[in-house]
């Protein structure tokens, strides 16, 4: 058996599936925190209704394994008529359901890492800002998250790497990112399934590899700039 | 003056600055403030003392409402303290706050402890509150500390820059939370000092405090509180020679054999 031919033909695929996999996993990253900020802001928020919606916002998605999510969002929302309206990145519909699906899970744990740092800022900060007259916006983004930014990013970059895995739910959903490639490699080289794994799970290595390494210069560059 | 035609819209006495009215306030079913009733003049210095725990703290923070009260009414120039949100945030500039634990923010250097309330709270142009923020430090002692972060600092110094950042906000009253009990001896005289001078140069000050020695030569007036009520009110003088209740003659008792 040829080792250099076959990766020769598989790794154009997986390539194309990581390039996938990677759109998913930016723009639901991008998507999840965003929301998971604001989710976090309303869960400290001096408004009760804010930090209801921000608790249940938070339990529910928390506690639902992702493929109810998937399944929820893959196949509950066309039902109720429920489109993307747009797509990007040269995405499909099922990608762009996917997104949707990852990143309203994530936000929840996104929202609970930026929660865990800002608790790690003594409460006498927050109230020295509201003193001075600041207002609670302003207090968070002057005083408490630039604090709770080093604290912050270790669990982070944990849901983030979570994320990236977890965009592989996608493959059972029809969208060929890696984890699809793997499935249809698989039937295309029925001899050489433990190659094809060992070359999915180094492109997932790399991926998680990236982020840590970015994760500790973002570290780095903050502990000297105090 | 037009704002002493604003500000006296339903204040019979127009040099009342601070007017509680029956406060009372629980935490759970902890009665912690009493039917308080308390008006601080413009340019009055007000030493509050009492026991641990007999509510002095609480009634600070009231003032500012980083403790909401239950029952009675708080005003401040006439208004009263609006709710949470953008009112507040904007009543909370006119008065400043000094904390026992400093609370610098401790990712900005002092210059910028001092900048950050008029730059955006007020919007002032950041040249024209750099030269003030320089003076207020040159002021208190410490603009050589100007480029530090606080905790590069001593404790007395710290504390001296949060009265600096108060001071910038040019607030119409200051509340001091025993500014001088997280600090070694030596340092409490230079926060008094810069305390003292303050008070002489007019400044309407609400300060709970042990120290004696300023109630005596800054205080107008001195509140003696117990169990959230306010046992007794008098010159400071009047209050030391000769306290009413057995209440504040036991806790002087205690705290002058010290
Ligand atoms: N956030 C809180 N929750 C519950 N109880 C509180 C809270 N803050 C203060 N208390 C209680 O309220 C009472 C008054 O507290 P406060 O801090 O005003 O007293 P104090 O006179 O400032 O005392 P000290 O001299 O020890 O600072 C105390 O019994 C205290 O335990
Ligand atoms: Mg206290």
């Amino acid at each position: 058996m040829d080792l250099l031919p076959q990766i020769g033909e598989m790794l154009p695929r997986i390539l194309d599936g990581f390039l996938v996999t990677l759109k998913l996993t930016i723009l639901s990253l991008l998507l999840s925190t965003v929301v998971g900020a604001v989710l976090a802001s309303m869960r400290v928020s001096p408004v009760a209704p804010f930090r209801a919606f921000g608790t249940s916002y938070v339990n529910v998605f928390r506690n639902t394994p992702l493929v109810v999510m998937f399944i929820f969002v893959v196949e509950g929302l066309p039902q109720l008529g429920v489109r993307p309206r747009f797509t990007t990145l040269g995405l499909g519909y099922f990608e762009m359901y996917a997104i949707i699906a990852l990143s309203t899970y994530t936000a929840a744990f996104v929202c609970e890492a930026i929660r865990s740092g800002v608790n790690t800022v003594a409460t006498g900060q927050a109230e020295a800002a509201r003193a001075v007259g600041l207002t609670f916006g302003q207090t968070l983004t002057h005083v408490i998250l630039p604090q709770a930014f080093r604290a912050v990013v270790p669990p982070l970059v944990s849901v983030y790497i979570a994320c990236t895995k977890n965009s592989a739910i996608a493959a059972a959903f029809g969208v060929l990112e890696a984890t699809g490639q793997l499935s249809s490699l698989i039937e295309d080289f029925p001899g050489s399934v433990y190659l094809a794994f060992f070359l999915l799970a180094a492109g997932y290595m790399v991926l998680v590899f990236v982020l840590a390494g970015l994760s500790s210069l973002v570290e780095r560059r903050w502990a000297v700039s105090r | 003056m037009t704002e002493a035609a604003t500000a006296a819209t339903d204040t019979t006495d127009t040099d009342a600055l601070v007017v509680l009215t029956g406060v009372n306030k629980w935490f759970g079913d902890l009665h912690v403030l009493k039917d308080i009733n308390v008006t601080i003049g413009r340019g009055e210095v007000v030493v509050v003392i009492g026991p641990s725990g007999s509510g002095k703290s609480t009634l600070c923070r009231a003032i500012n409402r980083l403790e909401p009260i239950n029952e009675g009414e708080i005003r401040l120039d006439g208004v009263p303290l609006p709710a949470e949100g953008k009112g507040l945030a904007k009543l909370r500039a006119d008065v400043g706050m000094v904390f026992q634990s400093f609370n610098l923010f401790a990712h900005k250097t002092v210059l910028d402890n001092v900048m950050l309330g008029p730059v955006k709270v007020r919007r002032r142009n950041a040249g024209e509150v750099k030269k003030q923020a320089l003076a207020l430090l040159e002021r208190v002692g410490v603009a050589e500390q100007a480029n530090k972060y606080p905790a590069q600092l001593s404790g007395g110094q710290q504390q001296r820059v949060a009265i600096a950042r108060a001071l910038a906000m040019q607030p119409k009253v200051m509340l001091f939370d025993e500014p001088t009990s997280a600090l070694d001896p030596e340092m409490i005289k230079e926060v008094l000092d810069v305390m003292v001078e303050l008070a002489q140069e007019g400044m309407t000050m609400v300060v709970v405090t042990h120290e004696m020695g300023f109630a005596r030569t800054a205080a107008n007036r001195v509140m003696f509180m117990d169990e959230g009520k306010i046992l007794e009110e008098a010159q400071p003088q009047e209050f030391f020679t000769n306290p009413k209740t057995d209440r504040a003659k036991d806790f002087l008792g205690k705290i002058l054999t010290h």
